[in-house]
């Protein structure tokens, strides 16, 4: 999965966005005086977006550019490479392989993303409630799977579900069973979403703990004199004003759990064949890259999968508007 | 944002994509000169070097061997990736018209693929055939297209059948011959209570398609001459009937389903989990150096001729075994070609190789060598093995047609394998769909399938 932490910092101004907004610039005396200035500034807000600007352009902007680029085009290793306009396009979403990674990350993220978001919410409720050392160790716990670096995780994973070294099949020999194998083609899709909650929720929890810190006091103890009780404050008061928070994981959550990657990669050469070389878009596309030296096709094969992201976003943009609104 | 802003980003843009562009190309004469980080050390620093990528376990060695015994070319070695990761990269350098090593290490199956993306040079101009009398007819051809050669053989694999030694013994079984009596021996085992007999790992296809042209499958037919067409015959009755032998065995619980090479695979090996392992002349090599046939189960295995479908008419197949190619990269590719010919062909290097089993060497001089032939194998508790299995099964072998999509094929068998490992699909069923997808495939890479 790939989230930006960076992004995270913010978010507790999210809330009281109008502390942030600058005071409007006092009037001037002339126009062109103003004019001038207003140019000069601008001149120094782009020379100080200039070194992001540079690096935006070089690997995000000018590789999609190419990528597009490439993908408009046709290479079969018997014929030579020819101009075929959207015809990958058209070939990706009647791929069955290309379909079935994508109906996998759907399925997987309608799972995913409600497990993580019940687990993260509910242990950042139980963290901001409590106040003891305990509270404070436990929170560093739950974070610290997010430290560890996504491979590692998964390798570490990896030997723990493994049916002769893990510990479960040590557990199950106490009572004389065989443990199941969490990566067997049945298995997989619950194994990739223990290691994917687990490595995540930490992280998730830190967001809406840090937006429960941001609540206005005030406003519990409003609600105490008005009878309420620690449960109604959390369900109608906590979960309520951190609602946008949720919003912001659910949407990387999204992003993350449709680009789908590291892990079913990783886990792959200890999964006995269960994690195919189709078996998530991204997957297919580095195979089909790297593998099968189909780098059109695979251009393609990510532009589509960029297309399917776009779309769920918006689904989900448009279907929590109405309720963003309300509350705010 | 203002026009004259938009127009600033725009023209960087521009300016960065012209400099991806310039770089693309202006690279490309000083391709292949990546001589800066070797795994190995120079001997002689003032010699033009050779950048080689390769993963033999005892790479070091040979290439040491190589840099102290020439003065005028120094090999710079690298492990890229031990198979599919190494042709990878090899694939993405291609693509990128940079970053290729000078000489590659890559197994026969992969050749043509390679060859017909152009990526690797015509050795018969440099002087291939001077060391043409060192290699059997059979495996000269698995590296060769009509009169120009691709590569260099090193090693190959003749497969056998490696057992346990103390598991047949222990439920009364001589080694089976042929695959009738695998089975049978297999069910006996099993009703013994005892271990699986054998496994059929999903990620070892091209075993399972040497088993299926043992039968006598030709999966593909494919002339480089003759780039567009290709036959491919996968769901030919004798392909189904291995698949579905397989799959029998696996639905009667008598073979395990475990991919090898894995960490899992390798204990169930040394914990007496597997009976037999149908495999190459270089696995125990691999074996070995993962900790298998040491300490107390010291010489437990043995080797016995691969089973055979018919006694009377037996047949060798070959898994594995690699070469050294020249890329088109190759800074001097006159160079390049001398190292191809000259590393790991001296009489040290191979000594080793054979040795500690990681390679079955292809060089005549050595296969015809006392040593080589009356060595008594250590991992097999003495046993000649190479005399009695491995070198008839080597000089049986009759070379074969490899398709040039092999990473695809293997990718598609793979997927089968698994299915029938799952009991999804009979062997049957797995043949008509490899058949199927491997086709479509071929056409839409523009071949003209027949």
């Amino acid at each position: 999965m790939a989230v930006h932490g960076s992004t995270v910092t913010s978010l507790p101004h999210t809330s009281t966005p109008d502390k942030l907004n600058p005071t409007p610039p006092p009037e001037h005396r002339t126009r062109s005086r103003s004019d001038k200035m207003n140019a000069r500034r601008a001149r120094t807000g782009w020379l100080f977006i200039a070194p992001f600007g540079l690096v935006f352009v070089a690997f995000l902007l000018a590789p999609l550019a190419y990528a597009l680029y490439l993908s408009l085009f046709t290479k079969g290793l018997a014929t030579g490479t020819r101009f075929s306009g959207l015809e990958n396009y058209l070939h990706a979403f009647s791929d069955p392989q290309f379909l079935k990674g994508v109906w996998f990350v759907v399925r997987f993220s309608l799972v995913l993303i409600p497990v993580q978001m019940a687990v993260s919410l509910a242990a950042a409720l139980v963290l901001d409630h409590l106040t003891t050392r305990l509270a404070r160790f436990s929170r560093l716990m739950i974070f610290l799977p997010y430290a560890v670096p996504a491979v590692i995780g998964a390798l570490m994973w990896g030997f723990l579900y493994s049916p002769i070294f893990g510990p479960l099949q040590q557990l199950f020999s106490l009572f004389h069973a065989s443990a199941p194998f969490l990566l067997s083609q049945d298995n997989v899709f619950y194994g990739l979403l223990n290691v994917v909650t687990w490595q995540w929720a930490g992280y998730y929890m830190i967001i809406i703990y840090a937006a429960l810190q941001g609540i206005d006091p005030t406003l519990y103890e409003a609600a105490k004199i008005d009878g309420a009780s620690e449960r109604q404050v959390a369900f109608r008061i906590k979960i309520p004003l951190v609602s946008s928070a949720l919003v912001l994981i659910l949407i990387f959550a999204l992003i993350g759990t449709l680009q789908f990657f590291s892990e079913p990669q990783i886990l792959g050469p200890v999964a006995n064949g269960s994690i195919t070389p189709d078996f998530t878009p991204n997957i297919y596309a580095f195979n089909l890259a790297f593998g099968y030296a189909q780098f059109n096709y695979a251009s393609a094969i990510s532009f589509s999968l960029g297309i399917v992201v776009f779309i769920a976003v918006y689904i989900f943009m448009f279907a929590t508007r109405k309720k963003g609104s309300n509350l705010s | 944002m203002n026009k004259k802003a938009i127009a600033s980003a725009v023209s960087a843009a521009a300016l960065a994509a012209t400099m991806a562009g310039c770089s693309g190309g202006g690279d490309a004469a000083s391709a292949g000169s990546n001589t800066t980080n070797c795994t190995n050390k120079i001997v002689h620093a003032d010699a033009p070097k050779v950048s080689v990528w390769a993963w033999y376990p005892n790479m070091a060695t040979v290439v040491d061997n190589f840099n102290n015994s020439h003065t005028d070319v120094q090999v710079c070695w690298t492990v890229a990736g031990q198979g599919g990761p190494e042709y990878a990269k090899f694939q993405t350098a291609i693509q990128a018209g940079k970053g290729a090593p000078d000489v590659i290490m890559l197994e026969a199956d992969q050749l043509t693929g390679f060859e017909l993306q152009n990526a690797l040079v015509d050795l018969s101009k440099y002087g291939a055939g001077d060391v043409k009398k060192n290699f059997s007819a059979g495996s000269w051809k698995d590296v060769s297209q009509g009169d120009s050669v691709y590569a260099i053989p090193v090693d190959g694999g003749p497969m056998a059948m490696i057992y346990r030694k103390d598991v047949l013994d222990k439920y009364g079984i001589k080694p089976p011959t042929t695959w009738a009596e695998y089975e049978t021996a297999a069910q006996k085992v099993k009703d013994a209570g005892g271990p699986a007999f054998g496994d059929l790992g999903s990620n070892v296809p091209a075993a399972l398609t040497a088993l299926m042209a043992q039968k006598g499958a030709v999966p593909f037919t494919y002339d480089l001459a003759d780039q567009k067409n290709i036959s491919i015959h996968l769901d030919s009755q004798p392909a189904k009937d291995v698949l579905n032998y397989w799959a029998g065995l696996v639905k009667k619980g008598l073979v395990a389903t475990q991919d090898q090479f894995t960490t899992d695979y390798i204990s169930g090996m040394i914990g007496g989990k597997y009976a037999t392992y149908i495999s190459a002349a270089w696995a125990p090599g691999y074996l070995t150096g993962s900790g298998v046939g040491k300490g107390n189960e010291k010489g437990t295995f043995a080797a016995a001729p691969l089973p055979q479908w018919d006694p009377s008419n037996p047949v060798s197949v070959n898994w594995g075994g690699s070469t050294f190619a020249v890329t088109s990269q190759a800074g001097d590719q006159k160079l390049a070609a001398e190292v191809a010919k000259g590393l790991y062909a001296d009489d040290t290097s191979l000594t080793d190789g054979w040795k500690t089993q990681t390679i079955f060497p292809l060089n005549q001089n050595v296969l015809k060598s006392e040593a080589f032939t009356n060595n008594a194998v250590d991992f097999f508790g003495g046993q000649t093995a190479n005399k009695d299995i491995y070198i008839p099964a080597e000089n049986a072998y009759k070379g074969f047609s490899y398709s040039p999509f092999s990473v695809y094929y293997y990718a598609q068998l793979q997927t089968e394998t698994v299915k029938i490992n799952a009991g999804k699909v009979s062997g049957d069923e797995a043949a008509t769909e490899l058949q199927g997808i491997m086709v479509n495939y071929a056409k839409s890479q523009g071949f003209t399938v027949n």
